[in-house]
C-alpha cells in the first residue's frame, strides 16, 4: 500500500530530543485535523517510544534515533522509531506493565502500556546488539 | 517551580509537560524542598500540566516514597482529565493519593 504522505526524522538520543519528537509528529499530522484527544495521544505514544530510546537502548551513550511517519488512506498514520542500540533479549517482558530495567532513573514500566492504550497497534522488532523498532499505528477518526 | 509551604503542607505547582527530560528538575527541586521543610503533607498540584507521559507517574511514585520515608503523606490534586486516565492505568488509584 502506498502512503499519501511520509516525512522522516533523524536526531540524537538526547532527552531534549523527546520533547522535540511528539511536536514534530503532531505538527505533521495537524492537516489531517485531529482532534485534541488524538494529537494528545499520539505525542504520548511517541514520548514513551523516544525516551526509550534514550533510557535503554542508548542509556550512558548517545545514538541516532530514526522517526518515521507515514499517512495512509482514511486517515491511518503509522509512526516508526528506530534506534540502533543495544535491543531487547525479551520484548514480551519488556512490555510487561509495571516492568521496568530501570527503577533507579524512577521509570515507571508503563511506556509500553501507554504506547498500547493510546494506539491501535504497538509492533516491536528488536535485535540484541543491533537495535529496536517500534511501529505505531492509529486510525484518526473521518472528518467531517 | 512555583511552591508554598504553610501550616506543615507543602504545595509543588507543576506546569507545561512532563517527560523524562523535564522531569528531573521537577524531582530534584521537590526533593530538596522537602528535605528542607519536612512537610507532613506534599500536595502535587497538576493543574497547569499541558501534557504527561509516564515519566509523571514516576514522578509521582517516587515522591510518594520520599515522603513515606518521612511519614508524610501525599496527593495529586487538580488532575486535568486527559491525564487521569494515564493515572488511572498506572494503578496509582490504589494508593488512594489522587483526588476524586
Amino acid at each position: 500500500m502506498n502512503s499519501q504522505n511520509e516525512m522522516s526524522l533523524t536526531f540524537e538520543s538526547r532527552s531534549s530530543g523527546e520533547s522535540f519528537a511528539r511536536s514534530a509528529v503532531a505538527s505533521f499530522i495537524t492537516y489531517l485535523d485531529p482532534t485534541v484527544s488524538e494529537i494528545n495521544d499520539i505525542k504520548t505514544a511517541v514520548s514513551e517510544a523516544v525516551t526509550n530510546c534514550v533510557v535503554h537502548a542508548y542509556r550512558d551513550t548517545i545514538g541516532k534515533i530514526y522517526l518515521n511517519v507515514k499517512i495512509f488512506d482514511q486517515n491511518m498514520v503509522e509512526i516508526k522509531i528506530r534506534d540502533k542500540g543495544c535491543g531487547m533479549e525479551n520484548i514480551k517482558q519488556a512490555m510487561e506493565p509495571l516492568y521496568t530495567t530501570a527503577p533507579e532513573d524512577e521509570r515507571s514500566g508503563l511506556g509500553f502500556t501507554l504506547m498500547q492504550s493510546f494506539t491501535d497497534s504497538v509492533k516491536v522488532r528488536s535485535k540484541i546488539g543491533k537495535g529496536t523498532t517500534v511501529i505505531l499505528k492509529k486510525r484518526l477518526s473521518p472528518r467531517v | 517551580m512555583k511552591y508554598d509551604f504553610k501550616n506543615n503542607v507543602l504545595t509543588v505547582y507543576l506546569s507545561g509537560e512532563i517527560d523524562h527530560h523535564g522531569a528531573r528538575k521537577i524531582r530534584e527541586e521537590t526533593d530538596s524542598l522537602i528535605q528542607q521543610n519536612k512537610p507532613v503533607l506534599l500536595n502535587m498540584d497538576f493543574s497547569d500540566v499541558g501534557f504527561s507521559d509516564s515519566s509523571g507517574i514516576g514522578l509521582i511514585m517516587g515522591r510518594y516514597r520520599l515522603m513515606s520515608l518521612y511519614g508524610g503523606k501525599t496527593k495529586v490534586i487538580n488532575i486535568p482529565e486527559r491525564l487521569r486516565y494515564v493515572m488511572n492505568l498506572s494503578g496509582l488509584s490504589s494508593l488512594h493519593i489522587t483526588d476524586k
